[in-house]
């Protein structure tokens, strides 16, 4: 029996919503009725320090909740691109936020999708939506999850907190996947 | 089957708690188990319960001993040097016979080692840790909705053997989020009415909940009696594992909780290299299913024991084999996890080393 498995994960700063990310791929996963484990590293994390999640999607049972060689990754600042590139499984996908990522990877093998996440943010209007910016352009170079089910899973999210932010960040999501939508992904 | 949701292995331990009655926490906080107080707090308002964040691990499980003696279904939580201050508390509530849930969200140790996930909690949680000759109920989940049905269970199990029950989880499964089915609460053995409990004596003959037995002097002798006679009768009722391959296995690997899933993997990746390996996940640690090894013992080739930890659960899969074939051993304990690819090295160095024998 083989089974589709994708194991994909999440780094930036401490506070540019990388938790948020991995809830958001992992809830849109549960709507699309698939296996998911979705894990936050955790210990001494803080704003400013670097933080990661991790995400693994499965048609069937999923053994290890660990990931230790991505086939994804979303990368949203330079030290994580650093400290994460040497990890990800070979021929994976790469997204980085190319505002705050200066120096691309240093692997031939590696797909990229290049998103100026955080620039885009400002335009829509809020800085802090960036992350899913990123969330819109992954979604959109990857088949991985439909857009409807991550639409979904952004109103679960936020819809009991403020309906704005509801608002704020599907902008978010489409523009993101708009701006990324012509683009090509670079080895 | 319902809408799953998503939620962390410690989330979902407390809100199988809620459902199935538990009205009292008590607590003290400690990393990686933090999700418990703070869902505790805000559910336990909203079914009219008890959140105490107590002032220490002590306080907290005495909060819980003197709960149960007043017939409320109780629990604490914390990780693992927390777990070893509640030890005393944990052999009184054995001693008095009465019902509650401990969680045990493991991470490494000794001393207060770091805050990783870890199986070294091993011994102290199936042999006893604190004094005196008693047993607890240990159940060890391996996903989140496996953390959800058992934590319903242990309540039961708790209040029908007035046994505390502890959930042995670690970092990982108390970390890690994952599709849920959230069902209501439903009894699974027929609860006994709590004739002990410390509800007010009007209109009936004074009750007492006490450890200390000084009268007569053969007093302590015959509850210990009593006791050893109750652990039996659950050690008959209540062995509970998971087999996966096992029926033309070569290789059985021995493992639980968080370690056993990755050891899963490890199945699947041997068998499509075709080495025939099978896999036995203990549900309770105690009572310990030893017969599924004993029996797994007769037929397959070797066993092996992994663990994130030095050696101590695998001392409970040796007395069970009892020599009958041999027991290998992959494990590390402060922080250390297998992969399915280590465990795959480590399979096909005992294929190999066999396949060398019968030469």
């Amino acid at each position: 029996m083989d089974r589709h498995e994708t194991r994909i994960i999440i780094a930036g700063f401490g506070g540019q919503g990388i938790v948020l990310i991995g809830n958001v791929i992992a809830r849109a996963a549960v709507i699309e009725e698939k296996n998911v484990v979705g894990m936050v590293s955790y210990g001494a994390e803080m704003r400013g320090g670097t933080a990661n999640a991790t995400v693994v999607i499965s048609d069937g049972e999923i053994f290890n909740p660990f990931v230790a060689h991505p086939d994804m990754a979303i990368i949203l600042n330079q030290p994580s691109l650093d400290r994460f590139e040497p990890q990800i499984g070979k021929d994976g996908l790469v997204l980085m936020n190319t505002s705050m990522i200066k120096r691309g990877p240093q692997r031939t093998d590696l797909k990229c999708i290049k998103v100026d996440a955080t620039q885009i943010a400002q335009k829509v209007g809020n800085l802090r939506v960036a992350n899913i910016v990123s969330v819109g352009a992954f979604i959109e170079h990857t088949n991985l999850l439909s857009m409807s089910s991550i639409e979904q899973a952004i109103k679960d999210l936020f819809s009991s907190k403020n309906p704005k932010l509801v608002e704020i960040n599907l902008e978010a999501l489409h523009t993101g996947a708009e701006r990324s939508r012509c683009m090509q992904p670079v080895r | 089957m319902g809408k799953k949701i998503l939620l962390k292995g410690n989330e979902v331990m407390c809100e199988a708690a809620v459902q199935a009655g538990c009205r009292f926490f008590a607590g003290y906080p400690i990393t990686p188990q933090n999700e418990v107080p703070e869902y505790m707090s805000k559910r336990m308002p909203q079914v009219d319960g008890v959140f105490v964040q107590a002032e220490s691990e002590l306080a907290a499980i005495n909060m819980v001993f003197g709960a149960s003696a007043s017939g409320v279904r109780c629990m604490t939580s914390s990780s693992s040097p927390g777990i070893s201050l509640k030890q005393e508390g944990i052999s009184y509530i054995a001693g008095a016979e009465l019902p509650c849930l401990i969680a045990n969200v493991q991470r490494g140790g000794p001393g207060l080692g770091n805050i990783r996930a870890s199986q070294a909690d091993y011994f102290q949680a199936v042999k006893g840790g604190g004094h005196g000759d008693y047993r607890v109920i240990v159940l060890a989940p391996a996903s989140v909705q496996e953390i959800y049905n058992l934590t319903m269970n242990a309540f039961d199990w708790a209040d029908y053997y007035r046994n505390p029950v502890m959930l042995l989880g670690d970092g990982i499964s108390g970390q890690m989020a994952e599709p849920v089915e959230i069902f209501p609460y439903k009894p699974i053995v027929d609860l006994p009415a709590k004739d002990y409990i410390l509800d007010g004596c009007a209109g009936r003959k004074p009750r007492v909940v006490k450890t200390l037995v000084l009268k007569p002097t053969d007093g302590l002798v015959t509850h210990n009696e009593h006791l050893q006679e109750k652990y039996k009768r659950i050690e008959n009722e209540l062995s509970l594992y998971e087999e996966y391959q096992t029926a033309d296995a070569d290789i059985v690997i021995a493992a639980y909780g968080i370690t056993a899933r990755i050891a899963k993997g490890a199945v699947s990746l041997a068998r499509k290299k075709g080495i025939a390996v099978g896999l036995i996940r203990p549900i309770t640690l105690w009572p310990f299913p030893s017969d599924a090894f004993a029996t797994a013992a007769q037929t397959t080739g070797q066993i092996l024991t992994v663990e994130m930890s030095h050696g101590q659960f695998i001392e409970d899969v040796k007395l069970a084999v009892n020599g009958a074939c041999p027991v290998e051993f992959l494990g590390k304990g402060g922080g250390w996890y297998p992969t399915e690819e280590l465990i795959l090295e480590k399979i096909e160095s005992m294929a190999a080393a066999t396949a060398k024998g019968n030469l």
